[in-house]
Formats: structure tokens, C-alpha cells, sequence
């Protein structure tokens, strides 16, 4: 078979010890609705999705976790609104129980207003969760030498922002990232800040190994159009990042024959 | 009829209302008075009949589903009872 058809078959994601064929993890957030949010689902052909741990609403209808069940989609907890390391590691706790999982998107946000991750307590709290005999996926800025600080500290990935969640903006800082890429061992994910298909691309070739995302989906206004864009944009990205890109230049190499002098 | 009042009542105490037999708990932050002695069990039937996908705190800590019979909740204990919504 041709290149273009191998090179993927035998490219699984391995995250925590399992296999997946999706590099494209979807967040369950801003969904207009659960009918909505199983069609995003459905396009963007996800094998993994968050969900946020919240008091239990008596008079809420339909459940989040329905969706997911009939998708047969993997759920990863998140530590969502959590401000502080105890705080994180009590959620991540009550989501093992709830749904039978000890795998958590660990997130400690510092302030309402970016919803930036706290180093410090993220840090606090991976420890912690690690030693409990979580999987622990990190949410943190893009910042290399955190990024091997949780890893040297037993986290199963880690997952650096492209730029503030929810905020469309793209990868602010593709060198970081790419610093992040070259020094980890462990599975990078670009998480947060993907506006459009080519973010997602973007990240996928500076040699991300997933992207999550949500918002860009969940608040497109055609919801499902861009499930699926966002579903080939990684593929594409990731051809692209084992296909390996041409150097820049600074001026230009002629792609067709040179012409002879004594021929003009 | 037993008016010294030191005697065992002709009925069954536990027809009798007596201060001390309720007690406050605060439920996902709301007020509820429960029997004395009530369990997680009962806190959380307060709220649903259903168990799947729900995890419960006991004042900031984790009690295991196979828990909520045996624990039994005190007066001003706080219990949070959650679960998994869309998010992330």
C-alpha cells in the first residue's frame, strides 16, 4: 500500500496505557444542548471526553453521562473551578467514585477573569494525585519547565494552553510548545485556545500528540460542521508532522527546470 | 399514670418527639433537618433516588458508596453530593 495509506494505520495515541485512534479528545462544555453535543460527538469521531464534577441538581433533566454511554466514549473527569490544590484533589476523588475512573484532567485555575492554570497549586495537586494512583492529565500553561517538572513528578501527559479557554485565540506561542514537544517523553496536548481548524492543525504539526478541545465546537454556530473539520484538520496535521515540512527560506527555490542562458 | 415521671412510659419512646432527636445537616449548602442518626444513605435521597454517577462528601472527605448505610451524620456536618455535568 501507499505511504499515505499506511502511515496512520499503525499511529494510535497512547495515553495512560491505552490505545486510541483519535488524536482528538472533545470537551462536553457549551453545548447548546445534550442533542446538540451527541452530534458534535459523533462528527468529530473523539474516543475521549471531559466532564466537570458539579452539585447535584434535583430538578435536572437528561444527563450528560447518557450521552456519553451510548457514544462509548471514554470519560475523563476534570478539577474544573477548582482554586486550590485540596480543592483539586477532593474533586478528582469524588469523580473516581462517581464514575469509576481514576483518570482527571487535573485544571487549578488562579482567576476568573483568564481562567490561566495556577503553577504552583497544579503542581501541589499532581503530586498528590499521583501518589493516590491517579492518571493524572495537567492542565498548565505553556511553560517547558513545568511541563518537565510534572512529568518528572509521574503525570501521564501533559497539556499545555494554546491560549486563555474559551477564548478562540489560537497557539500564542508555538516556539513553547515546541520546546515542550522536544523535551517530553510523555504524550503532549495542546489544550485550550483553539479558535478554528487550523489551530488544531497548527498543533498537530508542531508536533502535538492530541488536541482538546471544545468551545471552538460547542459555540460554532453549525456545531457539527465543525466537529468534522476539527476531526480531519488533526488528521491532517499529523500527516503532515510525519510527512516532515520543508525548511523555510528566504527567498525562493524554483521548482520547475532552470531555464538555459542561451535559450532565452 | 406515670406522673413521677421516672418510670418507663406506657408507650413507645420512639412515638415521642423530643428536643434532640433532629438535627441540622447542611446538604449541597442547604439546611435540611434530618432524624438523629440519619446516614449518608438518607442525606442523599434527599436529593435523588438514584446512586449511579453520584459521589458524596462528609465534611471534605470521600465516603465510598458502600459507605453511605454505616455513616451516620452529626449535628452541623456538611455533605456535598455531585456529579458529572458537561464541562471542559
Amino acid at each position: 500500500m501507499a505511504d499515505h495509506d499506511t502511515a496512520l494505520l499503525d499511529d494510535a495515541l497512547v495515553l495512560g496505557g491505552e490505545k486510541f485512534g483519535s488524536r482528538l479528545i472533545m470537551g462536553t462544555g457549551g453545548a447548546p444542548s445534550l442533542d446538540v453535543l451527541d452530534q458534535a460527538l459523533a462528527a468529530s469521531g473523539t474516543e475521549i471526553t471531559t466532564v466537570a464534577m458539579r452539585r447535584l441538581d434535583p430538578v435536572a433533566r437528561g444527563s450528560v453521562l447518557d450521552v456519553l454511554r451510548d457514544r462509548n466514549v471514554k470519560v475523563l473527569p476534570n478539577t474544573a473551578g477548582c482554586f486550590t490544590a485540596g480543592e483539586a484533589v477532593l474533586t478528582a476523588r469524588l469523580a473516581r467514585e462517581a464514575l469509576g475512573t481514576d483518570w482527571v484532567k487535573l485544571e487549578v485555575i488562579s482567576d476568573e477573569r483568564t481562567l490561566l492554570p495556577d503553577p504552583i497549586e497544579t503542581f501541589d495537586a499532581a503530586e498528590r494525585l499521583v501518589a493516590d494512583g491517579f492518571v493524572v492529565l495537567p492542565y498548565i500553561g505553556d511553560d517547558p519547565a513545568l511541563a518537565r517538572r510534572l512529568e518528572q513528578a509521574g503525570c501521564a501527559a501533559v497539556m499545555p494552553l494554546g491560549a486563555p479557554i474559551g477564548s478562540g485565540l489560537g497557539i500564542r506561542n508555538p516556539h513553547n510548545i515546541e520546546l515542550i514537544v522536544e523535551a517530553a517523553t510523555v504524550p503532549v496536548i495542546l489544550d485550550a485556545g483553539i479558535g478554528t481548524a487550523s489551530d488544531a492543525a497548527l498543533a498537530m504539526e508542531l508536533g502535538c500528540d492530541a488536541v482538546l478541545l471544545a468551545s471552538a465546537v460547542t459555540r460554532a454556530r453549525r456545531p457539527g460542521l465543525m466537529a468534522s473539520a476539527m476531526r480531519q484538520a488533526v488528521v491532517a496535521g499529523r500527516m503532515a508532522r510525519l510527512a516532515g515540512r520543508i525548511p523555510r527560506r528566504r527567498y525562493a527555490e524554483a521548482s520547475s527546470p532552470a531555464i538555459e542562458p542561451g535559450a532565452r | 399514670m406515670n406522673e413521677g415521671g421516672t418510670g418507663p412510659a406506657p408507650w413507645p419512646m420512639a412515638w415521642v418527639s423530643r428536643p434532640g432527636t433532629a438535627m441540622k445537616v447542611t446538604i449541597n449548602g442547604v439546611p435540611h433537618d434530618l432524624p438523629a442518626g440519619a446516614s449518608v444513605a438518607r442525606a442523599v435521597q434527599q436529593l435523588t433516588p438514584a446512586v449511579a454517577g453520584v459521589a458524596v462528601a462528609l465534611n471534605d472527605e470521600v465516603v465510598r458508596r458502600g459507605a453511605w448505610e454505616s455513616t451516620t451524620l452529626a449535628e452541623d456536618d456538611r455533605v456535598e453530593v455531585l456529579t458529572a455535568v458537561q464541562g471542559g
